[in-house]
């Protein structure tokens, strides 16, 4: 199978090896067609986001104003935080100028002079490795004015790395943007939404790394031959990300549709040991868990995860063996979400940190069968109530794991209700003190 | 309350950075970061400073640093060791490793050892989930752990 995103050329990531396999070529082309055809071409390729939601990239794209007197931007998510996911950094390192050529494309067919690259604080060294292949693009005339003579036309775009300083929230669209702007990255309120109110108040779109750098290879041989990868639906090559039981952990770029048993036993080694699959989490922490004895058959592409109650996410696949604590795993997750949560809306504030508390008491042997039930109470509540899809982030993992592995739960809680202290309450009359006990 | 100025030197990045945007305010982060750099932590008249530099008020620039974690409101150790616990992590035995950490320097999450070689930092996931367990030493990821490397990194650590 050939790779799109992460072919197998030594030292691609130097730009004249680049350049010697191809390399920009694809915007020569689109910068020859109009930025409508191009925009057209992406559509009918298939390509869907490679950051969590699947949405269509094309579509995204058209959603740009076409007549605007403000200036457009393109956000690229580099933030790539989400527990489990590992892929971008790979882009970064390994073919950092095919993701260049992917922006300088989409700019084009979006209509925007200026890219913004959001990359995690964490990544020091990626963010020193794609700023120097950024640099080498620029002083060759790729980016920037240069592409005047380059490419002898009138369109040329900067294309700048900003270094987060470690939220995960800013991989958030909105919270990026305004993590961007020098601000809190706190999530806005949508509509209005990028296209019509995103960077300063002006047209922008934001797109993870891996979905821009399949970008190039759409333009050079065609949105049919795109297509036709993998599964039809969410077509094109996905890199699976596999971390945790397995044999061989690490990234694999193959075509969407894999079965998730293939890529665990075939790809990755197994399972040490050879134990029995306990749970899988298919696309980063936050996505729906699966039971270990229901992932036979099952395909990892947006349309298949969602039939079996799940969602392909960032393709970060977290394995985990008959011998987890799964009760440890799921307050690990809601600790993370707790951590991570803004703070702006209640149900995320508040309740994020009140599934970590049951979970801790399940966890120290001190849950009733009644927390069960309060941790989905919990959950749902904050589902569908908040700013940004955070609230689900944390819902999802402790709602349906507790669902879906009730048995196993159960088995973890007694059905006595211990209350080793009283409960807080605020009334006097339910204190469980005599009135007459309390001074001042 | 001693000031903070940056370098000359730093003045003339931080004039790179600000063109960077079309206004001054989103070259804070990457400012605070020269700052951290230059003083080693952000301090009030940090803030004071970058706040005069950017035409913020001193509280918007104290409202980034406390929402971003990589930015430390005191001093830490020379070498910041920062133990990734998240779930892939954790799955390969990433407790083991902090708590060896944390035995081997005597301290906390976000403590400081007495001679202010080494700080402590349970963080979340740094995105090397197919490398795990992992830390990372002030920049540097460190993957593919065992509790007895990591004991060697930490005393190669001491000597250098
Ligand atoms: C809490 C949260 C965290 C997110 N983190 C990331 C991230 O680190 N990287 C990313 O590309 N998208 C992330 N997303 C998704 C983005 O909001 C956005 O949908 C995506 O960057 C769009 O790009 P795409 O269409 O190319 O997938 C996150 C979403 C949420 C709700
Ligand atoms: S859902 Fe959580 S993270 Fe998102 S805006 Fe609300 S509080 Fe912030
Ligand atoms: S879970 Fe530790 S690096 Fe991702």
């Amino acid at each position: 199978m050939e790779k799109i995103v992460l072919p197998d050329i030594k030292d691609l990531h130097l730009i004249d090896v680049y350049i010697k396999n191809n390399g920009f070529n694809a915007v020569k082309k689109a910068l020859l067609q109009k930025p409508d055809d191009i925009i057209d071409q992406v559509k009918r390729s298939g390509l869907r986001g490679r950051g969590g939601a699947a949405f269509s990239t094309g579509l995204k794209w058209s959603f740009m104003p076409k007549t605007t007197d403000k200036p457009k931007y393109l956000c690229v998510n580099g933030d790539e935080s989400e527990p489990g996911s590992f892929k971008d950094r790979q882009i970064f390192e390994y073919n950092p100028h095919q993701l260049i050529e992917g922006i300088l494309i989409t700019c084009y067919a979006i209509g925007a002079k200026t890219a913004y690259v959001y990359i995690r604080g964490e990544y020091h060294k990626w963010i020193k490795l794609f700023q120097k292949a950024l640099d080498d693009a620029y002083s060759q005339g790729y980016v920037g004015k240069g592409m005047k003579t380059k490419f002898q036309t009138d369109f040329f775009c900067d294309i700048y790395v900003h270094k987060g300083a470690g939220a995960y929230i800013c991989g958030e669209e909105s919270s990026l943007m305004n993590s961007l702007e020098g601000k809190r990255g706190y999530p806005r309120v949508k509509p209005p939404f990028p296209a019509q109110f995103g960077l300063w108040g002006c047209p922008t779109t934001i797109n993870n790394v891996e979905t821009i750098t399949n970008v190039p290879a759409i333009i050079n041989n065609g949105w049919e031959w795109f297509s036709k990868i993998g599964e039809p639906k969410h077509p094109g090559t996905i890199l699976y990300g596999i971390s945790g039981h397995v044999n061989k952990p690490g990234v694999y770029e193959l075509p969407s549709g894999m079965l998730l048993t293939d890529l665990i036993y075939n790809y990755a080694g197994g399972v040490p040991g050879n134990k029995k699959i306990l749970c899988v989490i298919p696309g980063g922490s936050s996505m729906p868990p699966l039971r270990g004895d229901k992932i036979e058959g099952v395909k990892m592409d947006a349309e298949s995860l969602k039939a079996v109650g799940t969602s392909i996410g960032t393709g970060g696949i977290i394995v985990m063996d008959e011998d987890t604590d799964l009760v440890k795993v799921l307050a690990r997750i809601a600790k993370f979400y707790y951590h991570e949560s803004c703070g702006q809306c209640t149900p995320c504030r508040e309740g994020t940190g009140w599934m970590l508390k049951i979970l801790n008491r399940i966890l120290n042997n001190e849950g009733s069968s009644k927390d069960l039930d309060l941790l989905i109470s919990v959950a749902s509540n904050i589902e569908g109530n908040t700013i940004c899809a955070l609230g689900e982030a944390a819902a999802w993992p402790v709602k349906f794991m507790v669902q879906r592995f009730r048995d196993y739960f159960e088995k973890r809680v007694s059905p006595e209700v211990l209350i080793p202290v009283a409960n807080k309450v605020h009334s006097m009359r339910h204190t469980a003190f005599p009135i007459a006990d309390i001074k001042e | 309350m001693t000031n903070f100025k940056f370098t000359e030197e730093n003045l003339k990045k931080i004039d790179e950075i600000i063109k960077k945007y079309p206004v001054k305010r989103p070259a804070v982060m990457p400012v605070l970061y020269i700052a951290q750099e230059q003083n080693g932590w952000i301090s009030q008249e940090v803030m004071l400073e970058v706040a005069k530099i950017l035409d913020m008020h001193p509280e918007e620039v104290l409202g980034i640093v406390t929402f971003y974690t990589m930015y430390y409101q005191k001093p830490m150790g020379k070498y910041h060791i920062q133990v990734c616990t998240n779930v892939s992590c954790m799955l390969r035995g990433a407790y083991e490793i902090y708590d060896r950490v944390k035995d081997k320097l005597g301290i906390g999450n976000m403590q400081v050892t007495g001679d202010k070689i080494f700080s402590l930092e349970e963080v979340e996931c740094m995105g090397s989930c197919g490398t795990a367990p992992m830390i990372a030493v002030n920049e540097d990821y460190y993957e593919n752990l065992s509790k007895e490397k990591v004991e060697e990194i930490l005393e190669s650590l001491k000597k250098s």
